[in-house]
């Protein structure tokens, strides 16, 4: 057996493999928890590893693959940010405020994959609560981007792009609230897909902001984001935010020919800021497309330069209000020897939070607060709106909307920690995806200086099956979802 | 003693707190029972943790919809939950999940009889959805504090009325009103010891005549009506006394304690929160279709004011007897089962309203827990009915029902042998007896003219009445003595 091979197989070459007895659940477990062994340290992706537990499911799964009780996904190793609330093991959120948590149940997108046979292997770093993107504002120190050590990963779902990217895990989950799947995948050279809002369960995943958080796959091609959205996407009684809708198979319509599909380029995404380079890679991609019988047309978004300033007062005022409930008092961090009930709340907060979360409470807190709440709050969502209206018309003219996922490709660690500005711009291409709920993905399109740039593709609600069959045409016909980063 | 020498009119009004009696709460499947051991009925979304998400109860809305049409209200059909932050130990998201722009009820009104037995309109602003709190518990912990989360998530109503009030005794009509109506609906159990129904009573003064409102004080933790009413008629003589003495009346939350009948300063305005209310992003706004609403309307019980409506019309009832039997659910009921079974409506509303609230009241208990049944007292009545019983020994027969000397009134009178005479020639006899005792008294009535005998007759009335020990007819007795004495 050779350890390449098999960790550069599909999703569903391995459940092949698996089915066929050429591999076992627990060899192929195995493999992955020595290559955590070996390359973890360095590259810090995982938070939580459970070997036991892992090898425990693998057998299970060996067991119910000999019994023919196998689902598409049995035996397949698999990794969850570390937001996921997980039964019985740790959910930190990246935060020393979760740091000695476990929940007492787990999360409805972990336990589809537990339910389809998937085998887990641990939970993935991230930023603190999912603020960020770069992972640097982790707890547990910055996920580091296997491409060059001394880049960032992306974030906030860094960890799960590094352990994808690396092969310390067959795919993994992320979760997306301002590009936190789509921009972490592009800067990693992996293929992350941000649902529908809605489209997937929220139960179990700690909240950052309530209205754009959503749980999504992040895997080495469309292929197997298609097979694990299939096990994540539906209804689900549990949040009432989760839509009661028809999934459809993702894999069943991967293979449709993309000709005549319209492709519309925003101009506004190929503006100021967006790093040339970036650029070429970006329009390399569409000109494949239209190879593929694509066509392309210059459309516009409009209100699209206000989606950071409406994101960076509607996310940081849900999370206001989403984490006031870590106060000490009945789970995760309490400060030694509180004084009185405020001294309690007062240092366990400080205590706890790290200083980009208590940033985003202090300017939610501001934006909610009497007198401001119209000017803040309420502008952003009215801004919210008029951002959706604008793809909305635009989807009138064009079946999927590409342009890049990030404006530079990963940069140094360190490098815009003390620019949280700078750092916020980061996000000006995937954020607007969130306030409209919209689809949207990013896949490998190209290398600058040796650095991953991703291609973002964004398709009307509900129309996954759309990203994913536009992104397998584009991944049969090149080949940057197969390149990987050299040290691995 | 400073006396007042200016006329001065209260201004109140309420808020209300009425818990829902939902199964369970209202954003989880937590049961919702009262008095279980502490923190055994908050499940994970109770507690706050991370990761869960609050799914709103059908049934507390369908509760709230009902309150809603029992006030003759408008249903807001699109209705919104809103967040209200501020920390307390005993809230664990550090939010309470309630409406504010959009609350699920609007306005109503509830209309209430004053002393003088005039109708008066208390307008309802509006009612809102929200959840319980838990409980801070500040003994037995050597210094600290424990929390009980079994109440947090409790679905609650909060309802506020509109400024229509001018003293304690309207104000706890309404109040009792309000209790009628919930009760009825059967959305609340309505026992107010247990915090099943909180008042919050917000009281301003004003010199008579006056238009402009006077700065109002909220006295809360009134779980009795009679505490209601005294903390009211406090709360405006301390506010009438300070402004007197040339003080002012400051915005503020006071705390009553009904043991000792004080209420305490609790915290200023100048303390409260800026609560930075948003609508709640893991809850949809609440979409109410017709097809919902009419089917809750075809539900609707009867309601206190048709009740007694239909008990002035069907039952004859005075505009009083029936505004007071309809004005608690349980003794409507009680009055209406009896009222039934005894075949006399009037009669029943007398002896409800008599004898039986008399005895409850002496014994101090509610009339569910009254050891005369309805259908047993109608049981009584129709003994008076058909004159097996006077009115005066079915006092005798249910004094022994109360005491259980008998299943009903029928075993009663045979075991006591209480049946009335209705034998001409038994009482005839009697009279017969009654009249030679008494030769002088006759003679007196014959000599009198027809005016005087009127009068004179009741003593030999009371003389025969007592010979045959209270169980002769006194209808016959009336009518052969006047025959016998001519």
């Amino acid at each position: 057996m050779s350890n390449t091979s098999t960790h550069e197989k599909s999703l569903a070459e391995l459940s092949r493999s698996l089915k066929s007895k050429e591999l076992s659940s627990v060899e192929l477990t195995q493999s992955y928890l020595d290559r955590i062994d070996a390359l973890n340290s360095d590259l810090n992706a995982f938070i939580t590893v459970t070997p036991e537990l892992a090898l425990e499911q693998a057998k299970a799964a060996d067991a119910a693959i000999t019994a023919g009780n196998a689902s598409p996904l049995t035996g397949i190793p698999f990794a969850h940010k570390d937001l996921f609330c997980t039964e019985g093991v740790k959910t930190s959120c990246g935060s020393k405020m979760l740091d000695n948590f476990i929940a007492p149940y787990e999360s409805t997108v972990t336990a589809n994959f537990k339910d389809a046979g998937a085998v887990m292997l641990g939970k993935l770093n991230m930023d603190e609560f999912a603020m960020g993107g770069s992972n640097e504002n982790s707890f547990y120190g910055p996920a580091k981007n296997p491409w060059n050590r001394n880049m960032i990963p992306g974030g906030s779902s860094g960890g799960s792009a590094v352990a994808v990217a690396a092969r310390l895990s067959a795919a993994a989950t992320g979760t997306d609230t301002g590009g936190s799947v789509r921009q972490p995948a592009s800067m990693c050279g992996i293929t992350g897909l941000k649902p529908t809002y809605g489209r997937v369960s929220r139960w179990g995943m700690v909240a950052f902001a309530s209205s754009l958080d959503q749980a999504g796959p992040m895997a080495r091609s469309a292929e197997d984001a298609a097979m694990m959205l299939n096990v994540m996407a539906g209804f689900d009684p549990k949040d009432s935010t989760c839509m009661d809708r028809a999934v459809p198979d993702y894999t069943a319509t991967l293979n449709e020919p993309l000709k005549g599909l319209r492709i519309g380029l925003p101009k506004e995404y190929f503006a100021e800021g967006l790093d040339s380079r970036v650029e070429q890679v970006v329009r390399d991609a569409v000109a494949e497309y239209e190879k593929l019988g694509a066509t392309v047309k210059e459309i516009s978004l409009p209100r699209n330069h206000h989606s950071v300033a409406a994101y960076y007062v509607i996310a940081p005022a849900e999370a206001s209000a989403n984490l006031s409930r870590f106060d000490g008092v009945r789970f995760g961090y309490r400060c030694e020897d509180p004084k009185d009930l405020e001294d309690l709340y007062k240092r366990s907060r400080a205590e706890g939070f790290g200083s980009e979360v208590k940033n985003r409470i202090l300017v939610g807190a501001y934006a909610l607060s009497a007198g401001y709440y119209d000017a803040y709050y309420a502008k952003a969502q009215k801004i919210r709106r008029l951002i959706r209206d604008d793809f909305l018309a635009a989807f009138n003219d064009v079946d999927v909307i590409m342009g890049p996922t990030a404006p530079t490709p990963a940069f140094p660690i360190g490098d815009k920690s003390n620019d949280p500005v700078a750092m916020y711009l980061g996000d000006i291409f995937t954020i607007s995806a969130n306030l409209a709920g919209l689809p949207a993905m990013s896949v490998p399109a190209g290398l600058v200086d040796g650095l991953p740039v991703g291609l973002q593709i964004i398709a009307p609600h509900f129309e996954e099956a759309r990203l994913l069959n536009a992104g397998h045409q584009f991944q049969q016909a090149t080949d940057w979802h197969l390149r990987k980063p050299e040290t691995v | 003693m400073f006396t007042s020498t200016m006329q001065w009119e209260a201004v109140i009004g309420l808020e209300i707190h009425v818990q829902l009696s939902t199964k369970t709460k209202i954003f989880s499947g937590a049961s919702t029972a009262f008095g279980a051991e502490a923190n055994t009925q908050a499940c994970a979304i109770d507690l706050g943790l991370p990761g869960t998400l609050p799914v709103v109860n059908d049934e507390a809305i369908n509760m709230a919809i009902k309150f809603g049409l029992g006030i003759d209200a408008e249903i807001n059909k699109v209705n919104v939950f809103e967040r209200k932050n501020y920390f307390y130990p005993d809230l664990p998201k550090g939010y309470q999940t309630t409406q504010l722009e959009k609350p699920i009820v609007g306005a109503g009104h509830v209309d209430i009889m004053l002393d003088d037995k005039s109708t008066h309109r208390v307008r309802i602003h509006h009612a809102h959805l929200e959840e319980d709190a838990g409980k801070s518990l500040h003994e037995d912990f050597a210094g600290m504090s424990g929390i009980d989360l079994n109440r947090a998530g409790t679905p609650l109503i909060e309802i506020v009325t509109e400024p229509d009030m001018r003293n304690a005794r309207q104000a706890v009509a309404f109040a009792r009103k309000l209790h009628s109506i919930v009760t009825t609906l059967g959305i609340c159990d309505g026992d107010m010891s247990q915090g099943s129904m909180r008042f919050d009573v917000n009281v301003s003064v004003r010199p008579q005549g006056q238009e402009e409102l006077g700065t109002r004080t909220e006295t809360k933790n009134l779980n009795s009506f009679k505490f209601m009413e005294r903390a009211i008629n406090k709360e405006i003589e301390r506010q009438i006394e300070l402004i007197e003495d040339g003080g002012t009346v400051i915005q503020e939350t006071r705390l009553y304690n009904g043991d000792t009948d004080v209420a305490r300063s609790m915290r200023s305005k100048e303390e409260a929160n800026d609560y930075r209310y948003f609508p709640c992003p893991d809850l949809l706004p609440v979409v109410i279709e017709d097809s919902r609403l009419e089917k809750l309307r075809a539900e609707m019980p009867e309601m206190p004011e048709a009740r007694k409506a239909r008990f002035i019309n069907e039952l004859g009832l005075s505009d009083y007897d029936a505004d007071v039997l309809s004005g608690e659910l349980a003794t409507a009921d009680y009055f209406e089962a009896a009222a039934k079974a005894g075949g006399d409506a009037k009669l029943a509303a007398n002896w409800v309203m008599g004898e039986l609230a008399k005895t409850l009241n002496q014994n101090d208990l509610d009339i569910s827990s009254c050891p005369v049944s309805a259908e047993v007292l109608g049981g009584l009545m129709a003994r008076i009915k058909d004159n097996t019983i006077s009115g005066k020994i079915a006092k005798q027969v249910f004094e022994a029902l109360w005491k259980g000397e008998g299943a009903n009134a029928d075993e009663v009178i045979q075991a006591k042998g209480l049946k009335q005479v209705t034998d001409t020639g038994a009482i005839e006899a009697i009279i017969d007896d009654v009249l030679a005792a008494n030769p002088k008294q006759v003679e007196q009535y014959q000599a009198a003219d027809e005016a005087k005998r009127g009068k004179m007759v009741g003593f030999f009335v009371g003389q025969t009445m007592k010979a045959s020990k209270g169980k002769a007819n006194p209808g016959m007795v009336n009518q052969l003595l006047k025959k016998k004495l001519g």
